[in-house]
């Protein structure tokens, strides 16, 4: 058929539910909370999965995340592409994210500024990077050749870090702001690693905040985190997410969305994972700040606009 | 102020090195906030490499662990996990050498079986990941004239694994998964596992003797008869009928092809 009545496309090219996120409390997807969360009252804004756990080609995965989709927005963050790699983007690992976007057709695509392969191997965890313009460089062009593949804008989340670099040249909001600027990426803002990181190296939360672009961020992650001491026994935090979110990062919240408006806002819990009603408590406590704060946010307006 | 461009050439390679040998000091440049030391900062990078790869391995070979029990599989683990650190980021399929390891891990020397049963459980793993297929259905195959049965090739199915062991691994496996003792059972007897998911769950069996012979034969390409007289020669008991209704029960093809020479080499 060459000529045809106008008719919406959208309708035709999508398996799932189009849209994107809902500026509502999401929570990160776990295999054994799926039942409780389709038979749930509470519907959550949205689910996010880390992109690693679905690369394998079929099996019970797929149904369970196949069930979640067709009900709900997604979000699929990655923490495998070690987007601060020296020896580049995997291209086998890019092939196999763009495979998981386009089964699962996300509302959004995120990774970490961040490493964790090299030559030795694949860490497992998300290492730091100095902040100057020899690593700026080489994160510009691997967020470029990601986007060129997946056809779209990623979001890039600020790190939780434990370490400096005496390599480091600038603050880190200067550098994520340069990032965005020159690859075009969102960002997503993760409030717990704001006050991990601030916690961990003597900044002020707030002025963090206060520097960081807040008109680019697209996303929200809250996540609990572990108390530990450093070598001169002062608070060192660990970004554990196997806890509440703490009292501290609640108000850190509250201060973004009024600066920054109603925005998807993630909570994680990755670790000693809770029975439902304990994660969807959290995401009710957030959709409840949303709520009161959102609408009379200084940027508010801007998505509503959009 | 920024140092000379070489010198940051090849950070992140002392970074990971670092990171999986505790004995080496800390990365260049590696520092905390305001003159403050870096030692305890960088040791939580550390725990959370090793910890992290020692939980994925817990989580990949629980009937290991369980064999082993847990404190030790976690201080044995830690030594794979320097020796091995994953290929890949795609964690479940971390472990692939692990089996090798146990083989050769001197304090296991007496349980030589274990090494099998994480092969099973690698196994396992990748037949739960492996790609959705309908099992072949028994009647596609009952559809086949008798006189054409010889020539018919079989398609495996992607989950489709099969294990040969000198040891009981598919009991001890299954023991250990099931968390029931290893109470009668012969470690010493051989033993052979099919390992399939027909649907959503992943199904293990015990082959009986030359089973396993005649579907590697046919996996590997071999026409219904090549497959047959290959294992008749090396097991003249084998039971043909038992066979072919435990490859059809267990899913372990899906689809066949009746006398269509074929060029191509089946994996």
């Amino acid at each position: 058929m060459t000529q045809s009545a106008p008719t919406s496309p959208i309708v035709a090219a999508s398996r799932f539910p189009d849209g994107p996120l809902p500026p509502r409390a999401g929570a990160g997807l776990k295999t054994e909370h799926i039942d409780a969360i389709l038979a749930d009252d509470y519907r959550i804004g949205f689910l996010e999965v880390h992109a690693e756990n679905y690369m394998g080609d079929g099996g019970p995965p797929h149904r369970g995340l196949e069930a979640i989709r067709a009900e709900f927005p997604l979000s699929v963050h990655g923490v495998g592409l070690s987007i601060g790699s020296e020896s580049g983007i995997n291209p086998d690992h890019l092939e196999r994210l763009a495979r998981v976007v386009e089964r699962y057709e996300p509302a959004m695509v995120s990774e970490h500024l961040a490493w964790s392969s090299h030559d030795a191997g694949y860490f497992n965890d998300l290492l730091p990077v100095p902040y100057n313009d020899q690593t700026l460089n080489r994160v510009v062009a691997h967020i470029g050749q990601i986007q060129d593949r997946l056809k779209r804008p990623i979001l890039l989340e600020n790190p939780s870090t434990y370490v400096a670099f005496e390599q480091t040249t600038m603050s880190e909001t200067d550098f994520i702001r340069e990032i965005a600027q020159k690859s075009g990426c969102g960002l997503l803002l993760d409030v717990n690693n704001v006050f991990v990181s601030a916690t961990n190296h003597g900044w002020k939360p707030l002025h963090y905040l206060r520097d960081f672009p807040l008109e680019l961020v697209e996303e929200i992650h809250l996540a609990g985190h572990a108390e530990d001491t450093d070598d001169e026994g002062d608070p060192l935090l660990i970004d554990a997410h196997d806890r509440p979110v703490s009292d501290a990062v609640w108000k850190l919240y509250e201060i973004v969305i009024s600066q920054a408006g109603a925005l998807p806002t993630l909570v994680e819990w990755d670790n000693d994972v809770p029975e439902w009603p304990v994660l969807r408590r959290e995401a009710r406590l957030a959709d409840a700040i949303l709520a009161r704060l959102g609408p009379t946010s200084l940027l508010g307006s801007r998505h509503a606009a959009e | 102020m920024p140092r000379s461009d070489t010198s940051t050439a090849g950070e992140q390679h002392y970074f990971g090195a670092a990171l999986l040998n505790p004995d080496l000091p800390l990365p260049e440049g590696i520092v905390g906030p305001h003159g403050k030391k870096a030692q305890k900062r960088f040791a939580v990078y550390r725990n959370n490499v090793t910890v992290s790869l020692v939980n994925a391995l817990a989580d990949i070979f629980p009937a290991v662990q369980r064999l082993v029990c847990e404190g030790f599989f976690r201080d044995m683990a830690r030594f794979y996990v320097a020796k091995e650190p994953p290929v890949s980021a795609v964690i479940f399929e971390y472990g692939g050498g692990f089996a090798t390891f146990l083989e050769d891990f001197e304090p296991l020397s007496r349980y030589p079986y274990l090494a099998d049963v994480a092969r099973m459980e690698k196994a396992w793993l990748a037949a739960f990941h492996a790609a959705d297929a309908p099992p072949l259905p028994p009647d596609t195959l009952a559809a086949i004239p008798a006189e054409q049965l010889a020539d018919t090739r079989f398609t495996p199915h992607p989950a489709t694994r099969i294990i040969r062991s000198r040891f009981a691994a598919v009991s001890i496996f299954s023991a250990s998964r099931e968390q029931r003792p290893l109470d009668g059972i012969r470690p010493a007897i051989a033993e052979d596992g099919l390992i399939t998911r027909p649907f959503d769950a992943v199904e293990v069996r015990q082959l009986p003797p030359g089973a396993a012979s005649f579907l590697s034969a046919l996996i590997a390409g071999k026409t219904f008869g090549e497959a047959a007289g290959l294992t008749m020669t090396g097991y003249p008991d084998f039971d043909l009928p038992a066979a072919i209704s435990a490859m059809l029960e267990a899913g372990a093809f899906s689809d066949c092809f009746a006398g269509q020479p074929t060029t191509e080499q089946t994996p």
